[in-house]
């Protein structure tokens, strides 16, 4: 696969925000250089304060891939974040941030061949890119599994709805869905497919255990690939 | 405009044993994870150096414990911006490995690889004199294995993706061969100084 080029740092501009959930917002950004990206891949956001010091962290792309002159970026804001506080809570429509991308030469679909998406709470967000890119056909090559503790965790709501999604609650249902209660190997097993790849995306403690139960349900643990970064835990 | 309103960091004055764009994570020790963690069993373990050598030489988990200790205490420096310090690392120094199975003269480079598909390149300097170290044993208790365990090399001068968790072996080389993240887009190699993330940095 031929990977889009690395840029260097560059401004964006806000161009809409959207409440996910209480603590989970996305950011479009409308890019100075339009830099094309894969499903899967993240941009990389870089702070400085008026004394110089900076910090900078890697955000997944929600958006599908496209011509690059806009991508979206959601974030978790976390309660110890010093990057994702400050988005969350100081930017508005027009402000600019710094931003580098796209990144990433692994945890990338093009959409081509089946794919098994398992996501954990925020780890649903390069997946996402990655079930907007396989609708764009009817050949229904991916099919996402998402785990949030409750409703209210569930980010892109109205997204995650269809054939070719599985909501997973693990501590509170809504009525009528599954009952709540953990990934098991038996919500995935109807979904395993010998020639699909199988993305897993959360925390290392999700990304662990969804990667056992993958194996256990039959998968090939080299057909797996797996993205973490974030707060550890 | 350069700055980012009303954003205050956490570095204040520049804390000098931070590289650029890192920030300290403190007591927590991130994972991170392209692929599945391998289970694997002391009794079958093994570490191999070979390729040009003149003597490839594997050792078993016993005998790599019978080789002269090392231990690196300080910090470690991930490209996704965290640093950890104050971790003691104990093993074996890549140097000893290398001299039992002698390098030849044509030798420059070794491609480091694992017991899953991960592999990662260095240049021969980067793992000799000291810089270098098969470790099994962090903070006085064994390396656990999401962290690489039961052994990963630690090379702690660059990006930790370079310190390749699950290491099987090295392959001693004439040329330079990219390993896993160096193909997809990670710098060759790797200066946490020189801010070297990604390829062209």
């Amino acid at each position: 696969m031929n990977m889009p080029r690395l840029g260097r740092w560059q401004w964006a501009t806000i161009v809409h925000i959207r409440l996910e959930t209480p603590q989970v917002k996305t950011f479009r950004l409308s890019l100075a250089e339009p830099s094309p990206h894969l499903a899967g891949q993240h941009f990389l956001v870089r702070l400085t304060a008026s004394d110089g010091s900076r910090a900078q962290r890697s955000y997944s792309i929600a958006s599908p891939p496209s011509d690059g002159t806009e991508i979206e970026l959601t974030v978790e804001r976390l309660p110890d974040g010093e990057v994702s506080a400050y988005l969350h809570d100081e930017l508005a429509i027009g402000d600019t941030i710094e931003v580098r991308g796209p990144i990433g030469g692994w945890f990338i679909w093009d959409g081509s061949t089946p794919a098994l998406l398992v996501g954990g709470g925020s780890g649903i967000v390069p997946l996402m890119a990655m079930l907007r890119l396989a609708r764009r056909t009817s050949e229904a090559l991916a099919h996402l599994v998402v785990s949030v503790r409750t409703p209210d965790d569930l980010i892109y709501a109205d997204k995650v709805c269809g054939p070719d999604t599985t909501v997973i609650y693990s501590h509170r249902a809504p009525d009528g869905a599954r009952p709540a209660g953990r990934l098991k190997v038996a919500d995935l097993t109807p979904l395993v497919r010998a020639d699909a790849t199988t993305y897993i995306c959360g925390s290392t403690r999700f990304a662990e255990a969804a990667s056992d139960l993958l194996v256990d349900a039959g998968v090939a643990a080299e057909t797996i690939r797996i993205e973490r970064f974030g707060p550890t835990g | 405009m350069s700055l980012s309103r009303a954003f205050r960091g956490r570095g204040g004055p520049t804390n000098r044993r931070l590289p650029p764009g890192q920030y300290d994570t403190g007591r927590s020790w991130p994972v991170l994870t392209a692929e599945v963690t391998p289970r694997i069993d002391l009794a079958s373990w093994t570490f191999t150096v070979e390729g040009l050598v003149e003597r490839p030489t594997t050792w078993t988990w016993d005998e790599m414990h019978d080789l002269p200790s090392a231990t690196y205490s300080g910090s470690v420096h991930c490209v996704t911006s965290w640093s950890k310090f104050d971790l003691t690392f104990t093993g074996v120094a890549v140097e000893t490995l290398l001299n039992a199975a002698s390098p030849l003269a044509s030798a420059s480079h070794v491609l480091v690889f694992c017991h899953t598909a991960y592999t990662t390149n260095l240049p021969l300097a980067d793992v000799t004199a000291g810089r270098a170290l098969v470790t099994w044993e962090v903070d006085g208790a064994p390396l656990p294995r999401e962290h690489g365990g039961p052994a990963r090399l630690v090379v702690p001068h660059l990006y930790f993706w370079k310190s390749a968790k699950w290491v099987a072996g090295l392959r001693v080389l004439a040329h330079d061969e990219p390993g896993f993240w160096e193909v997809r887009g990670y710098h060759n190699y790797g200066d946490p100084w020189r801010e070297q993330r990604y390829q062209g940095d």
